[in-house]
């Protein structure tokens, strides 16, 4: 750890300048204007019709999300920022984040609280009405289980020389619990791993360690390495090991790049997961995925006294392997993949607001990689930060 | 312009939108399917069958009772797709003979079962180092059970007495069994004093599907029901291990529309039926003998689901044990089951066996077979006959043969 701070210094003596916290993607929210206090957030719903061979519930709307933020900047280099989320209505209410940032110097800042582990391309930067695709990737939520937040403390902080950037973060955290593996997925699913329990306590006494460095140059783009991990279960009860210390190590890598007048962005993960032995077959001890979504304006004028607004297409590829590996008995590869494509039409009248209407064709192949079951399906919905 | 343009991008998405179901994925044809219920059910029959699939499907978790010991954490974990299993959920039952020469099913060390995998800090279990005795078997495939279960014993005493009067070779045999506790003698079956005839399981030791329901849900999946309220123990940890969740794990109503929904899958429709060569190849399957255990037809009796009453089905099988020679033989008994004895498999879905285990077909209790060729030729025994018809097929008629169970 010392090393790594030395190191971060050594960087920014060496670079002329440094940028400021209002860089960080979190802070990159409309409502803020870095005046004392703000409230604002975002709305989310959408409609949806699926068929997975041949069979579909028909037609629905679903309100997903409903995100109070509130932002205060307590003074000049000190800030707090809180994000209340409603998903489905009052189903689930969370507080996904009640962090407080404060400034040494930019490229020194010091930040606790529940916080946004820096893993991966969404999980810090996953407000519906920045994307143009309705559901979130898949290994985004699955692998990486965005919007993962914990109780955590950390530094960040950003360095700039010219065209280059580099943004860094280094976080300590409660971290991800037993239902990696005990849960109701019947697989190792990282997702399952999130618990309420842990903004109390941790379940082990051992805290995950997240890291991430950015490189970002105006002209070819920006790329993300990250790191997210450590023990995830209850080796111990009352001082007594019961069971041997297991471990998460989530690595990602994740980019944003101009491809002409539009983007390419996406990130790939590879998650090892440490599992007892006489279940690994079932309870894989290694998942990757990923996705790549290609943005590109198709109409960028006033429409319907909007000014500024404009028509985008975007494709998404993903694929998600769950369970890497082949089985002992037979030799042959272990399924549980799932693939998809989605591709569509967005509507930005303004920046902070965006329709959006998407179809996605979905492969999920079972553990023993029978022929895939084939879902297809229509969603049409908006988003917009208030 | 610009209104054009608006214009023309709405009129597109209006046309995506109003041809949505023609775009989306299509069912794949019934006949390649196996997971759909008989037909001629009532409403309130198929919300049974819909809630007994849910079930069948459901992950048990540890706070559920998945624990301590178990080997799938689901029915489907095994029966893939409702199908045949794969090796890789082979189980293995195990057992010793006694001083007497009576076969010891090594209850108190955790027969006769082994449950090898655990979660939650939990140990799996080991064999006993005292068994002498195993036996390793993949699932068999779930479908067309109900029309199985309306088979009346009768119809098999008759079988048996049939091939017997053959003198070819050919003897079947019912596996009388003592049925658990919770048994309920129906019309179809025969007391033979207190003893029942057994037609589900490898070795046909399993009375009725709710026999067989229970006994997988503990020894499978570790969980206790109504019907059997003991955890599976593993003795090498301690005589009296069980988990924290308070017995019965899962009551009567979940073991019921399991049982109702096993009941009431559809069997296999067949698939290229008028080809040439599948004509020719049942011609060939008749003419070597095999229809003399894998019985063609069979007539259900009066069931109280409708849909399963007085049916005239084709399974493939005669429900009777055989005795399949040396390279069958797992020296494991199950009631009047020898080692080298095996129930006739039904052989309706074999042409969709591979679909459900990963593209290759693992064939015979154990799926020590790979191929329809290499499963034949493991027949001995009382099949031997037959094997030497076989071996006098010219490659040409193989292929036909091959192509007819391919349709089944």
């Amino acid at each position: 750890m010392n090393k790594i701070i030395a190191s971060i210094l050594i960087m920014c003596i060496s670079v002329g300048s440094v940028l400021s916290q209002e860089s960080e993607s979190i802070y990159k929210r409309p409502f803020i204007d870095f005046g004392k206090t703000a409230v604002g957030g975002y709305l989310e719903a959408n409609s949806n019709y699926f068929s997975e061979d041949g069979v579909s519930e028909g037609f629905s709307m679903e309100m997903r999300r409903f995100n109070i933020f509130l932002f205060s900047k307590i003074s000049k280099r000190v800030k707090f920022l809180s994000e209340l989320e409603f998903e489905h209505g009052t189903e689930e209410i969370a507080l996904e984040t009640a962090q407080l940032d404060f400034e040494f110097s930019p490229f020194l800042n010091f930040r606790a609280g529940i916080i946004l582990p820096e893993i991966g391309l969404v999980n810090s930067n996953h407000d519906s009405p920045k994307w143009e695709i309705i559901d979130r990737p898949l290994s985004s939520t699955s692998i990486i289980p965005s919007t993962l937040s914990e109780v955590g403390f950390g530094l960040f902080g950003n360095l700039n020389s010219g065209n280059q950037f580099i943004n860094y973060h280094l976080y300590a955290t409660n971290g991800l619990q037993d239902g990696i593996i005990l849960n109701e997925e019947g697989r190792t699913h990282i997702a399952s791993g999130k618990s309420l329990k842990s903004f109390e306590e941790d379940n082990n006494g051992r805290l995950m360690y997240n890291a991430k460095i950015s490189v970002k140059n105006n002209n070819f783009g920006e790329i993300g390495f990250s790191y997210y991990g450590g023990v995830y279960n209850t080796f111990a009860l009352e001082g007594e090991v019961v069971s041997e210390e297991r471990s998460l190590d989530l690595y990602a890598i994740d980019f944003v790049l101009p491809f002409g007048k539009g983007v390419l962005q996406g990130e790939m993960v590879n998650a090892l997961i440490d599992v007892p032995s006489d279940i690994v077959e079932i309870y894989s001890s290694q998942q990757k995925g990923g996705f790549v979504d290609l943005v590109y304006p198709l109409y960028k004028k006033e429409m319907f006294g909007y000014q500024n607004s404009v028509i985008n297409a975007c494709v998404r590829y993903e694929n998600l392997d769950y369970n890497m590996g082949t089985f002992k008995s037979t030799g042959t590869e272990i399924g549980d993949e799932v693939t998809a494509v989605v591709a569509g039409l967005s509507f930005r009248p303004t920046d902070g607001t965006i329709f959006r209407a998407n179809y996605r064709h979905h492969l999920t192949t079972d553990i023993l990689g029978n022929a895939p079951a084939i879902m297809g399906g229509f969603q049409v919905g908006f988003a917009t930060y208030f | 312009m610009k209104q054009i343009n608006i214009l023309l991008l709405l009129v597109i998405m209006v046309f995506i939108f109003s041809s949505c179901e023609s775009i989306l994925p299509k069912a794949p044809d019934s006949s390649d399917t196996i997971a759909e219920p008989i037909e001629g059910l009532t409403p309130h029959q198929l919300a049974f069958f819909m809630e007994g699939d849910e079930l069948f499907a459901k992950i048990f978790t540890p706070d559920e009772g998945l624990v301590p010991i178990f080997i799938q954490n689901a029915c489907e974990g095994c029966h893939v797709g409702d199908g045949k299993g794969h090796p890789f959920n082979k189980l293995t039952r195990f057992g010793k003979y006694d001083e007497d020469g009576n076969f010891d099913y090594m209850l108190d060390q955790g027969g006769p079962q082994l449950q090898h995998r655990s979660i939650n800090n939990y140990l799996p279990e080991v064999l006993p180092e005292n068994a002498t005795h195993f036996s390793d078997r993949i699932a068999p495939i779930v479908i067309g059970m109900g029309l199985l279960a309306s088979v009346d014993d009768q119809t098999l005493l008759d079988l048996v007495e049939l091939q017997n009067n053959e003198m070819d070779g050919i003897t079947g045999k019912v596996n009388y069994v003592l049925p658990n506790d919770f048994f309920l003698s129906e019309d179809i079956h025969i007391d033979s004093s207190g003893y029942y005839i057994g037609r589900f399981g490898k070795k046909a030791s399993k009375v009725t599907l709710l026999d067989q329901v229970v006994f997988a849900l503990k020894q499978d999946i570790g969980l206790t029901s109504d019907f059997d309220t003991e955890d599976p123990i593993n003795y090498v940890i301690a005589s009296n291990t069980s988990d924290g969740v308070p017995d019965p794990e899962v009551g009567s109503d979940v073991v019921n529309r399991l049982v109702f929904y096993m009941r009431t899958l559809k069997s296999p429709s067949r698939r290229n039926e008028t080809d040439q060569s599948v004509i020719d190849g049942e011609q060939i399957f008749k003419d070597m003998g095999c229809v003399k255990c894998h019985v063609q037809t069979l007539t259900t009796a009066s069931s109280e689901i409708e849909a399963l009453s007085n049916k005239v089905f084709h399974p493939y099988t005669d429900l009777l044990l055989h005795d399949m020679g040396m390279s069958l033989n797992d020296n494991y008994r199950e009631g009047n089951a020898k080692g080298g004895e095996w129930r006739t498999p039904p052989l309706w879905g074999l042409g969709l066996a591979d679909d459900s285990q990963g593209g290759i077909g693992y064939y015979l209790h154990d799926g020590r077979a790979t191929s329809l060729e290499q499963a034949i030729e493991m027949h001995g025994g009382e099949a031997a006959g037959v094997i030497v018809n076989y071996n006098n097929l010219s490659d040409e008629e193989k292929g036909k043969l091959y192509a007819f169970l391919m349709s089944l």
